[in-house]
């Protein structure tokens, strides 16, 4: 899955002022290692995504660093506390620098 | 006559352990026969019961998008002729491997597709294990989930069907192993670090940990006949497609998991 990135997101709608909801990503990626050689013994350059970076409403609230030892297709799931109704915007960044990016609107009452 | 009774007692206690784990969850088994699921670790378990966490719906949602995709000269997608999957794919998934009306030939739901493609849709093949088909077999047979295993194994799929039992049960490699010595003669037991598994198909395609990607079938057929140092056939080999028959006939009635996740 690596032509076409595709992040998932799943999130709640709507939440209650203070309620903790959990947040769940997927990302389509290869996350080659750089640690593996092709038939012609040639070292397979590295490209994972190396950056996580979720805000809401513009204020970082959630990062992480990745390794090359995360598998393909990437998984991270953490918890919020809902605040504030906004935008969850979400951003993976490749080492080959671009950024994949995702949102998602929520309504917190 | 004490002895012979205190053997029954202990017979039934066998017979008791070999038919059913008392922790299993419902809707992977049918009698004696059980999912791979049951053989999986709980995290596994755990990634295939969520679709979300699934990562084989990466390959669903571009298989949905290649439904309604027109290709080809014939300006067709597979919408054109057969609308929403959801309802007219539903139970087609789980009837295959299945003998073609018109050739005779027995076809698997890959090779089904494609028939299609080049035919209907006069578009070129999906090439074997590309992100297209495996999306597209993934997204057709997901429409099945739930519903019993049932292939047709007489009538003129009965001459494939033998062909594929003669391949299950003859020794091969380097190890002079046969599918049957794993998966019936030892299912259940260890295999160095593995627990092996029934060796049923109702998941496939599945996304293996181990490949961290999705894989049909005939992808694993390939892997089990290295790990016993035989040669593997090609991918589409008619070896294979009366294998895929065969071990789809025993686990008749087994429900669809498609897309499952093992290890």
């Amino acid at each position: 899955m690596a032509e076409d990135v595709r992040p998932r997101l799943k999130i709640p709608a709507s939440a209650k002022k203070g309620e903790v909801i959990e947040i769940k990503t997927l990302v389509s990626h290869q996350m080659e290692s750089g640690q593996r050689k092709d038939k012609d013994g040639k070292v397979i350059p590295r490209k994972i995504i190396n950056k996580f970076v979720c805000t809401m409403n513009g204020k970082e609230v959630f990062r992480a660093d990745l390794e090359p030892a995360i598998a393909s297709n990437p998984f991270i799931s953490f918890f919020l506390k809902a605040e504030e109704s906004g935008t969850l915007a979400f951003a993976w960044t490749d080492d080959d620098g671009s950024v994949y990016r995702a949102e998602q609107k929520i309504t917190v009452t | 006559m004490r002895l012979c009774a205190i053997f029954l007692a202990c017979l039934a206690c066998v017979a008791l352990t070999a038919s059913a784990h008392a922790g299993d969850p419902p809707g992977h088994s049918a009698g004696a026969k059980k999912s791979g699921y049951l053989f999986a670790s709980p995290a596994t378990r755990e990634m295939q019961d969520d679709d979300f966490n699934n990562p084989a719906f990466l390959w669903v949602e571009k298989g949905e998008a290649l439904w309604s995709r027109a290709e080809g000269a014939a300006g067709k997608s597979c919408a054109s002729c057969h609308n929403d999957a959801k309802s007219s794919m539903r139970g087609v998934g789980a009837s295959y491997p299945k003998v073609d009306a018109k050739s005779g030939k027995l076809l698997d739901l890959e090779q089904r597709i494609n028939l299609c493609r080049t035919d209907h849709m006069q578009a070129t093949a999906l090439a074997w294990e590309s992100e297209g088909l495996l999306g597209l077999t993934t997204y057709v047979k997901l429409q099945s989930r739930g519903m019993p295993v049932n292939v047709q194994i007489d009538g003129p799929a009965k001459a494939y069907w033998e062909k594929g039992k003669a391949f299950y049960y003859a020794r091969r490699g380097q190890l002079g192993l046969a599918c049957a010595n794993c998966h019936e003669d030892n299912e259940g037991h260890m295999l160095r670090a593995d627990l092996l598994s029934q060796g049923q198909s109702n998941g496939f395609p599945t996304y293996r940990l181990e490949w961290q990607s999705l894989g049909s079938l005939q992808k694993r057929f390939q892997g089990c006949n290295s790990q016993v140092r035989a040669e593997p056939y090609p991918l589409g080999s008619e070896e294979y497609l009366a294998l895929e028959l065969f071990v789809a006939s025993r686990g008749q009635g087994l429900p669809i998991e498609t897309p499952s996740v093992r290890k």
